[in-house]
């Protein structure tokens, strides 16, 4: 094939790769959103932590991929779940910014806890071979493809439980009228500890491979890529689960597309300032519906 | 002349047409009530006239002046005041303040004098805070100024709404459900309350209500909607018999 | 009141002259008079409007760099003494036009998604700055002169502060907390929303932009990494703390988060406590205090989210002291008993 087309599909692969990423963390702030209404600032900070898990955890125990990245998932599920008990719960019915505001510093809690054990930047150990092949100027790296594969599976497993699962169903209730729910004989409190279970597994499955790909993490590692990841979950549709994922990948292409043409500088310029166009012509996001307001 | 005149008004949500041949000539000083059943378009009109809405098709005038297209606040201006079906107080201001807000439109000073509260700015506010107490007097509310919105009770809270309103100095005042949550005592003095405030204030009144009694007692003229059409028109008497009115009320068996 | 003024303006002209206290402690005051700005100006937009802007130190920065620019590159080096003020006023001016760029998506979008608007526009300001390399790119710019002083911080923030508090108690700050209670219903009692919105943006950028001028010369050096999302973060955090809709909350919350941060230092924790018998002090020494670097950004957003928990408005939340309300509208809120000789009118003296 042709060199342009080589590089282009290049490209692509960076782009599903990075998507990927993103995606998993997106879906968090999504899920939380859908059925809290909250934005969890606190989100990116647990993929940092994510990373961090996975950092220990090759360290300290030397285990293979598959323990580890179950390991870090699992570790930062707890956390998003023990989050969520100590600091929001208490503020269900409070004003919305006030659980914001928590979330705020929740995450500044996290970032300078990370701080005080590692303050300098940490290198992960290589837990996978990475094996690359050359396909007609294409270079496709095992790695790459263990990051897009795992991340469409989990994916697809989570569209799976939220639209076909009764935890699901649940979920999708609490986001129309957390009032009701309890009517129909559903716990309220464990649904929400499963969607932050689910959320901060996610995030903690997208540390671990952010940190196989990057392997120099530090503790303010989450905050750029929450944040992008936040403003993806919107573009998509906050609080829709697809929507999520459609916005992560348009925001993984987008970065791709700029740093391939545009001077790497200029990369979060240009990234936001998209962002921001596609917000302002279509607040609601993509699949976003706007909640209509009886007058 | 006219007061208000809605020609061929028609509103659609998406694709549902809500508010059909809409036709309406109010004159002034009238009494007109607007009734029909639940969801049949009669606050969708409200939000028509005031501007909460830009009717898709038709024309409203108000004073020979067109309403379509205009925003709210401009309408308001214009001195059409409305209340809500659920009440709509600034709840955690305190009562003067809600019926300070009121008077936004009819103060001059710039940002710059309300920076400094200098130049127009100490004469205006005085002016504004004389003619809400006084409003608070007519109401019996004086003495609860400084209460949080919130707090009041929900009569007074209805009273503070229908005050509020008045204190845009309107010529015309749009009451929607104004006797929601009463007993038929306090119905009775609703109604005169409305004709009082209609003499004391020379409004003309367009009102939605359900309570019967109210709209037969006092109303002067009566539209009824259903489905967002005009089903009936005229007198009380006329209404009250009208079939397609007691049918779309009660039901085709009891008409019939 | 206008004596406290001139009492505190003699204070902050006898400091710097008769050096009353150490540089420290005036650099710590500075910063707590930059903050007041800083807080006071947010809590307009979020407080008295119910937004939840995240702009705020985008805008920050934009006044910084404008002020510099103005200070090191175009105004005669010998005059800067005198005309620092006009560079801090043109900064806000600059700053101010940016607010209105701000305001404009929020004639149609409110909540969550005028905040990541607003979290857009930051990120956008951090990024394009950090692209022109005129202005230093990522690497900012140092060297910039010391023109911010303790009397000078001392004025602005007496009159920005008092503007604010004027703007809040005029028929515009009601419009802009009858818009945060209920934006429909203050359009259609007379409120020109679009108006009150833009000139709420305004005024707050404004502000933030002379905090960002003053900061600037203050700090000495400026570049993008300074004006990211945990400077907004810490805003939010003495906004929120203090209360919101509350000039005496943003003062306090700017204050106590200032002074609380600087207390928490290692070396003033020691010298505070160094009175204690070195039995007692060395262990906390060695396991607390010399820790109290990292323990101290752990410890404020911990109180933080404690406060929050247990004071969701903050601690004056909705509230203010009697002593920044205007006479005039604490006496037009009297409750006089109703006067004799009114006929009822149907107007029910029970509910």
């Amino acid at each position: 094939m042709n060199p342009e087309t080589a590089y282009w599909l290049q490209q692509a692969l960076n782009a599903l790769q990075l998507g990927s990423i993103y995606a998993l963390i997106a879906l968090g702030y999504s899920m939380v959103y859908g059925t809290l209404s909250m934005i969890n600032f606190a989100h990116g900070d647990v993929f940092m932590v994510g990373a961090f898990l996975c950092f220990l955890v090759g360290t300290a125990l030397g285990l293979p991929f598959v323990p580890t990245l179950l390991l870090s998932m699992c570790g930062a599920a707890v956390l998003g779940v023990t989050i969520e008990r100590l600091a929001y719960k208490p503020l269900r019915n409070a004003p919305r910014v006030s659980a914001i505001i928590t979330a705020l510093g929740v995450g500044l809690i996290l970032e300078n806890v990370m701080l005080a054990f590692y303050p300098y930047p940490q290198n992960v150990p290589r837990l996978l071979e990475n094996v690359t092949w050359q396909l007609g100027g294409v270079s496709i790296s095992s790695l790459q493809l263990v990051i897009i594969g795992l991340s469409v599976a989990l994916m697809l497993v989570l569209d799976h439980v939220v639209h076909r699962t009764p935890v699901g169903m649940a979920m999708r209730a609490i986001s129309w009228d957390k009032s009701y729910v309890p009517l129909m004989g559903i716990s309220v409190n464990l649904v929400i500890s499963i969607t932050f279970a689910i959320g901060a597994g996610l995030a903690g499955a997208a540390g671990t491979m952010y940190a196989l790909a990057y392997p120099v993490i530090d503790p303010y590692m989450g905050i750029l890529i929450g944040w992008k990841a936040f403003i993806a979950a919107v573009v998509g549709g906050i609080g829709n689960v697809r929507g999520a994922m459609i916005g992560a990948f348009i925001l993984g292409a987008v970065e791709i597309m700029v740093v391939a043409l545009l001077p790497s500088t200029y990369r979060d310029l240009v990234v936001f300032s998209l962002l921001l166009a596609l917000i302002i012509a279509r607040p609601h996001g993509i699949l976003g519906q706007p909640r209509v307001q009886k007058i | 002349m006219a007061l208000l005149t809605a020609r061929n008004v028609a509103h659609n949500f998406g694709g549902l047409r809500a508010i059909d041949d809409f036709n309406l000539e109010l004159s002034q000083g009238e009494l007109m009530g607007l009734i029909g059943p639940n969801g049949a378009g009669k606050t969708t009109v409200f939000n028509l006239i005031t501007g909460v809405y830009r009717a898709s098709e038709g024309s409203i005038r108000f004073r020979d002046r067109e309403l379509v297209g205009r925003t709210p606040h401009e309408i308001t201006a214009l001195r059409i005041a409305r209340t809500f079906q659920n009440i709509r107080l600034f709840r955690d201001l305190s009562v003067l303040d809600n019926v300070r807000i009121a008077h936004y439109s009819q103060s001059r000073y710039s940002p710059v004098e309300a920076m400094l509260h200098a130049g127009r700015f100490r004469r205006e506010e005085q002016r504004i805070i004389g003619h809400s107490r006084d409003l608070l007097a007519i109401f019996k509310l004086e003495h609860l100024a400084a209460e949080t919105a919130s707090s009041l009770p929900y009569g007074y809270q209805r009273r503070l709404e229908i005050a509020r309103a008045l204190a845009t100095r309107p010529e015309l005042l749009l009451l929607d459900e104004p006797a929601a949550g009463m007993n038929p005592a306090e119905i009775d003095q609703l109604m005169e309350f409305i004709l009082w405030i209609r003499r004391e204030f020379q409004l003309t009144v367009l009102l939605i209500e359900h309570q019967m009694k109210l709209v037969m007692g006092i109303c002067e003229r009566i539209k009824v909607l259903d489905f967002g059409k005009t089903l009936a028109e005229g007198s009380p008497a006329v209404v009250r018999s009208d079939p397609m009115v007691l049918e779309a009320y009660l039901g085709e068996k009891v008409a019939g | 009141m206008p004596l406290l003024l001139v009492s505190g303006m003699v204070l902050a002209l006898a400091i710097p002259r008769f050096n009353l206290y150490n540089n420290y402690v005036q650099m710590l005051l500075m910063y707590v008079g930059i903050n007041i700005i800083l807080a006071t100006s947010l809590n307009l937009v979020n407080g008295y409007m119910g937004e939840f802007s995240l702009a705020h130190a985008g805008f920050m920065a934009v006044g910084a760099y404008t002020s510099v620019l103005l200070t090191m590159h175009v105004l005669p080096p010998e005059t800067l003494a005198a005309t620092f003020p006009l560079a801090v006023l043109a900064a806000g001016a600059v700053t101010s036009l940016m607010g209105l760029l701000v305001a404009i998506p929020s004639f149609k979008v409110r909540g969550d998604y005028l905040a990541i608007i607003t979290l857009a526009f930051l990120m956008i300001v951090k990024s394009a700055l950090e692209n022109i390399d005129a202005i230093g790119g990522p690497r900012g710019i140092p060297g910039i002169p010391r023109l911010t002083s303790v009397p000078w911080v001392f004025a602005w923030t007496v009159t920005l502060v008092w503007l604010i508090r004027n703007f809040v108690y005029s028929r515009y700050g009601r419009g802009v907390q009858a818009i945060r209670e209920d934006e429909i219903a203050s359009d259609l009692m007379s409120v020109d929303t679009r108006r009150v919105k833009i000139l709420a943006f305004m005024l707050s950028s404004f502000c933030a932009g002379v905090a960002g001028a003053l900061f600037a010369h203050l700090l000495q050096f400026i570049s993008p990494r300074v004006f990211d999302i945990v400077k907004t973060t810490e805003v939010l955090i003495m906004v929120y703390l203090g209360g919101i809709a509350s000039i005496g909350g943003s003062i306090l919350g700017a204050a106590v988060y200032t002074l609380l941060l600087e207390i928490l230092r290692p070396s003033t924790v020691a010298s505070l406590l160094s009175w204690l018998p070195a039995g007692l002090f060395d262990p906390l020494n060695k396991y607390v205090i010399s820790h109290l670097g990292v323990l101290r950004m752990i410890i404020m957003p911990l109180l933080l989210v404690l406060v929050m928990i247990y004071w969701p408005r903050g601690i004056m939340g909705k509230r203010e002291f009697r002593i920044f309300v205007p006479r005039r509208d604490k006496e037009a809120h009297r409750q006089k008993p109703v006067t004799e000789g009114m006929s009822n009118h149907g107007v029910a003296d029970s509910p």
